[in-house]
């Protein structure tokens, strides 16, 4: 299912535990770095780089593909997508082998046809969102920084 | 978490506010701290390679402006915002995030006084070029854009003149050439007209105005819309590596937040004009009330004026609501619940008449700033606009003897009364001179 809402978005991020980055990059300039950085520092998730140029990330052990990670940690919960919009299928598709529960393709990372294969396939989509803003919404980040959350409450944070 | 959409009253009130976490107080704490303690050596290391969020010093954020800041992003329908000292600091915030020595502006010329001299003056120092054309006249603002333009600036509703943009015809004008349009909307607010569902990217305003309501602050906000494209290859700051921050790229890092980060952390963070916690918290206040107080500054400015046009004393009345029929059209399309308080007009017997207007007054403020709960009045050329020369003047569409008016809250039969003192020293005037 294409999770279009916010409300669906935060239900993922709730009941996920592992992310796999795939394509994320050890250049703290790249936003695929910074994202990789984000969600581990947060300790929320455990988080994987899937690259196979790399050993490791600050220290956490690259797996060289989909299926690597999961002969080691079995499937993960979310794959975050940042690659080539051209190379994105054949990882969906391993992605969907593997029995990954969910992809998140980052933005600009668009492609109908492995966006509609993943949707086919009973996994949850998010297209064109950033996972770190998205987790910044729920987590008070982006409140900081004087960005629009879209949240409106009354209740104490427990 | 649920995907309820709120309304504007509602979100005026709850917006960027949730209780806080740490001691449940419902108001938005004040706080009045300079700087925020790290919770590690590596997290301080991330806040300051912008890799994290959270506050480090409040000078580039602070949680009770954070809140303020939501707040107006969620009003005026935009990604986010930076609240700053003042609208002209807010003003400046967005022409350095985009422009730099070399680069040109388009502004409309039916704008504050304020506005004219920060660009034809201090940020000509800069290197910066301003060209004013008329802002209804598209024809001349499409020819005024030259290669190294870098936005289109104009007013929702232009100081003192009362003439209505008309927001999507700019900024088809605006998106035809890649460079984003900027919305003054400190005269409308975002209750009477929201720029960017008509198609502006960013909207700046003078918060000290109705968003405070109270006449207490000086402060302005910045929102970006997240619509413009700023690696379109216009916007070198934001597109190429930056050298305040190891070469990082804006629209590379940050996609749509690019604008919004700069504007903050290389910016609002050099040019020091943040907002005082205080006085953002004076503006969440301010803004509870916005919609309720916007509806009675409409009806009073409406009754007002129309009773000065009844008065024999007056020669014209320049309230948007009775201007041409191209105007009107306008006001229905952007501004369908009235335009605002703030209008001029002007007395036979010109600029002397004006004098004696304003100080036969006993209720009326005579003082230099508009959007007060308390009714105000001032006279533009020798003022608010005396920094212009005539043909400026003449230009931003104020008259010598035009006088000013913002019309408050107060009991509509106590303004109309007062505006009779004011006529009556007019009239003795004309009886000493005849």
């Amino acid at each position: 299912m294409i999770l279009g809402t916010i409300a669906q978005r935060h239900a993922l991020l709730e009941r996920s535990r592992s992310i796999a980055v795939v394509g994320a990059s050890n250049n703290p300039l790249r936003p695929s770095y910074t994202v990789f950085s984000y969600l581990r520092l947060g300790g929320r998730y455990q988080v994987i780089p899937i690259n196979p140029t790399l050993h490791e990330i600050d220290g956490i052990a690259a797996a060289a593909s989909l299926t690597e990670y999961t002969k080691l940690y079995g499937p993960p919960d979310i794959v975050d997508l940042f690659r080539k919009p051209s190379e994105v299928l054949a990882i969906v598709d391993e992605a969907i082998a593997i029995g990954a529960k969910a992809i998140w393709f980052q933005y600009g990372v668009i492609n109908e046809t492995a966006i509609t294969r993943a949707d086919a396939a009973g996994l949850d989509v998010v297209v064109d969102k950033c996972i770190k803003v998205e987790s910044a919404r729920f987590d008070g980040g982006l409140a900081t920084s004087g960005l629009n959350s879209g949240l409106i409450t009354s209740r104490r944070k427990p | 978490m649920h995907d309820h959409q709120f309304g504007f009253s509602t979100r005026a009130i709850h917006a960027g506010t949730p209780p806080d976490p740490t001691t449940g107080s419902r108001v938005a704490p004040i706080h009045q701290t300079a700087a925020f303690v790290f919770g590690s050596t590596e997290q301080a290391a991330e806040l300051f390679q912008l890799r994290s969020y959270g506050h480090i010093y409040s000078r580039i954020s602070n949680p009770t402006v954070s809140a303020f800041e939501e707040r107006m992003a969620s009003l005026e329908g935009g990604l986010g915002a930076i609240a700053s000292s003042s609208g002209l600091s807010a003003q400046l915030c967005a022409v350095l995030s985009l422009a730099q020595a070399g680069d040109h502006l388009l502004c409309s010329q039916n704008v504050y006084g304020g506005t004219i001299t920060q660009l034809s003056v201090t940020i000509k120092r800069m290197g910066i070029e301003t060209t004013f054309v008329p802002v209804d006249d598209h024809v001349a603002m499409r020819a005024a854009i030259r290669p190294n333009t870098r936005l289109l600036l104009c007013e929702t509703i232009g100081n003192p003149s009362g003439t209505i943009a008309d927001i999507a015809g700019l900024a088809a004008i605006a998106h035809d050439h890649g460079i984003p349009l900027i919305v003054d909307n400190t005269f409308a607010s975002p209750y009477l007209c929201r720029p960017i569902e008509h198609g502006a990217d960013l909207v700046v305003q003078s918060a000290t105005k109705f968003i405070c309501g109270h006449g207490t602050t000086i402060g302005g906000v910045l929102v970006d819309s997240g619509n413009f494209d700023y690696g379109n290859g216009n916007f070198p700051l934001l597109s190429t590596p930056s050298p305040g921050y190891h070469g990082k790229i804006f629209t590379e890092t940050f996609g749509e937040f690019a604008f919004l980060m700069r504007a903050r952390a290389e910016v609002l963070r050099d040019v020091g004009a943040q907002l005082a916690p205080m006085d953002a918290w004076l503006l969440l206040q301010g803004l509870e009330t916005l919609p309720i107080r916007m509806e009675k500054h409409v009806a009073n400015a409406r009754e007002v004026a129309q009773f000065l046009r009844t008065r024999d004393e007056v020669a014209w009345v320049a309230h948007p609501e009775f201007a041409d029929a191209a105007q009107r059209a306008l006001i229905s399309s952007y501004l369908p619940r009235g335009a605002g308080s703030v209008f001029t007009f002007g007395l036979r017997g010109g600029r002397e008449a004006g004098k004696h207007f304003i100080d036969g007054l006993e209720l009326l403020s005579h003082l230099a700033n508009v959007g007060d709960a308390k009714s105000l009045v001032i006279h533009p050329a020798s003022t608010t606009h005396s920094q212009l020369s005539d043909e400026e003047m003449r230009n931003a569409r104020v008259a010598p003897e035009s006088v000013r008016l913002s019309i408050g809250l107060e009991d509509i039969e106590d303004l109309i009364w007062d505006i009779e003192n004011g006529l009556r020293a007019v009239a003795s005037m004309a009886a000493v001179k005849a």
